[in-house]
């Protein structure tokens, strides 16, 4: 994750404190611990309890007596509940899934993100104003809204999709279980390649407009500068949109139990987030509980490798 | 914008058009289906163009989605924004004055806090969810508002943005000037800091009233009461009441049902373009 303080955040002024002031400070401890209380407490409470607390339930099972008369008791089972997890099939299936999702769906929707975003960056475009709304409107969209939306798009009966490909002859069913993965995939890419977008389009705007002009000079064409000045100066921006991608197929919940309304084919373990949450329904908490930390160390391992990857080549150029 | 002697003309300006144009119907033409659907009667749904109007229901429609369910539709909404103003609200002043101490006060561990604070940033919210409900459901918060309320009030974005912003924004001399004038560090804060702080507090109000407005999947976990949910969790389960039977929810209500619930955001964002923009623009100098 982000070890080093993000550039601007420098505190220059604390840095260069002269130690009159840094000494007047110390004595004002109080006021910081009372600015910072009613957020670290929530903090604590919401957000590294629950993770500590995960790790605990996973390490535990429910045992009920034969009858179901007396209390089910807690006990210790170590790692046990990772094996099932892992043993199960279905659970392994759904692991697999978001990671091919992943895969395919993340790089082609960057992709798409940085050729429009290079394409509105460019000095002749036209437009626009209009094209940045209409590329960002989707994020505007509450995820459920968009995922009731795109699927009834491809419902069967109900899809102007598939009533167009009737009308030349072809039979699609975007619901069957072979298209399942890329009408996923779609809805992903329509609902944030317009957010990332805007912030490479953001970072390529901060780069200094005589940089270009120089290279105009010197006979370089558009597309020359685009790929060898401007996508070399966003790549901040590229690896952020990389990492919070990676991590939004981690959480793929919506979008399949959505969908699943209008095709039953789509299985309730059919991403990790779902086959946690059907744990949950089951009453089955240290599943749900175990399922949750191998998919956080998932995303973890992947975002922070992408991470060291990326610092390792950067290191190389 | 252009200068002539920089801009070949012909061809490659055309492409570029054509290509946009391009991109906008992939993104837009759902948006229009979604428009034009809502107009329709529940039979006009499954007959004719998809992309174009037939008998025009829309007033029906509307009527139809606050009656349905003894106008539940009503108390969705307003829960969405009780947990939406209260929450983003309560999370800004909270990330106002954590990410005040954090760039204004040296004290020791300061950096190690707010680490922690960044790294959470990136932990996955569905996460978070599954292990709270377990936590609320011992301690009897599930199915109440607080269930909602509660960890919407938290936003580590919120904070690591107020502490940029205040680190960049707040000078030491204003605040210098209000300890000579005896005023107390909390006051110094209230009527100084935050008042130059305020375009910050606005992107963070902004962005965590959208996360929580969209948020679907902690709220259905939460509640399983009709009448605290709000319009997301309400919508999705209208929409897996499909089918016969008395319960039954026709097509044309939820499709209506969802361009309502998304006409907030959207009007949020059209008018607050300046203040979204900001907070992306500080996300990818990170």
């Amino acid at each position: 994750m982000t070890t080093a303080p993000p550039r601007r955040a420098a505190p220059a002024s604390a840095a260069a404190a002269p130690p009159r002031a840094a000494r007047r400070a110390r004595r004002r401890g109080r006021p910081v611990a009372l600015f910072l209380a009613p957020f670290l407490l929530l903090f604590a409470a919401l957000y590294l309890a629950p993770i500590g607390y995960t790790v605990y339930q996973s390490l535990y099972r429910m045992h009920r007596s034969g009858l179901g008369l007396s209390a089910p008791t807690q006990a210790f089972v170590g790692l046990a509940n990772y094996a099932t997890a892992l043993g199960d099939a279905d659970f392994r299936g759904s692991l697999l899934r978001v990671l091919l999702i992943g895969v395919v769906q993340v790089p082609l929707m960057l992709l798409l993100a940085l050729g429009l975003a290079l394409l509105l960056d460019a000095r002749s475009t036209l437009f626009k104003r209009f094209f940045r709304l209409a590329f960002f409107l989707p994020y505007a969209l509450p995820g459920v809204v968009g995922a009731i939306m795109w699927s009834y798009l491809v419902a069967p009966g109900l899809s102007p999709i598939t009533a167009a490909a009737h009308h030349l002859g072809l039979h699609l069913d975007l619901t069957s279980n072979a298209l399942l993965g890329p009408t996923i995939g779609n809805m992903l890419t329509w609902g944030w390649t317009g957010y990332n977008m805007l912030i490479i389009y953001s970072a390529l705007q901060a780069i200094p407009a005589e940089l270009s002009e120089a290279a105009t000079m010197d006979g370089c064409s558009a597309f020359g500068i685009a790929w060898r000045i401007k996508v070399p100066m966003v790549r901040p921006a590229l690896v952020l949109t990389t990492v919070f991608s990676i991590i939004g197929t981690a959480q793929l919940y919506n979008e399949p139990a959505i969908l699943h309304n209008v095709a039953p084919n789509l299985s309730s373990t059919y991403t990790p987030i779902y086959a946690a949450y059907d744990a949950v329904d089951a009453n089955n908490f240290n599943a749900a509980a175990t399922e949750s930390v191998i998919l956080a160390l998932l995303a973890f391992v992947l975002s922070f490798g992408f991470l060291k990857i990326v610092q390792r080549r950067g290191a190389a150029l | 914008m252009n200068t002539p002697a920089n801009t070949r003309p012909g061809l490659s300006r055309w492409v570029v058009l054509g290509v946009l144009l391009l991109a906008s119907v992939y993104f837009l033409a759902p948006v229009w289906w979604l428009l034009v659907s809502s107009t329709k009667t529940n039979a006009d749904l499954f007959t004719g163009n998809g992309f174009w109007f037939g008998h025009f229901a829309l007033v029906d429609n509307l009527r139809q989605v606050f009656t349905q369910q003894g106008g539940i539709y009503w108390q969705w909404l307003a829960n969405s924004a009780l947990y939406a103003v209260g929450g983003a609200a309560v999370s800004t002043a909270i990330a106002a004055m954590a990410g005040y101490a954090l760039a204004k006060y040296p004290f020791r561990g300061r950096e190690f806090t707010f680490n922690t604070v960044l790294a959470a940033v990136l932990v996955p919210q569905p996460l978070l969810a599954v292990p709270l409900y377990l936590m609320f459901s011992q301690v009897h918060l599930v199915n109440t508002y607080w269930a909602v309320l509660l960890p919407s009030m938290v936003s580590p974005f919120g904070v690591y943005l107020a502490r940029i912003y205040a680190g960049s924004s707040v000078p030491d001399e204003l605040i210098e000037a209000g300890r000579l004038d005896g005023a107390g560090e909390f006051r110094i804060f209230a009527t100084i800091a935050l008042r130059v702080m305020s375009p910050a507090l606005v992107t963070i109000f902004l962005f965590q009233f959208v996360a929580i407005w969209t948020n679907y999947l902690l709220p259905v976990l939460m509640l399983a009461n009709d009448h605290l949910q709000p319009v997301t969790v309400g919508i999705v389960g209208w929409q897996s009441q499909r089918g016969i039977g008395p319960t039954a929810v026709p097509f044309n209500i939820v499709i209506t049902a969802a361009m309502v619930s998304a006409l907030p955001l959207v009007v949020l964002f059209l008018s607050l373009q300046r203040f979204w923009r900001s907070g992306l623009v500080a996300g990818s100098t990170k």
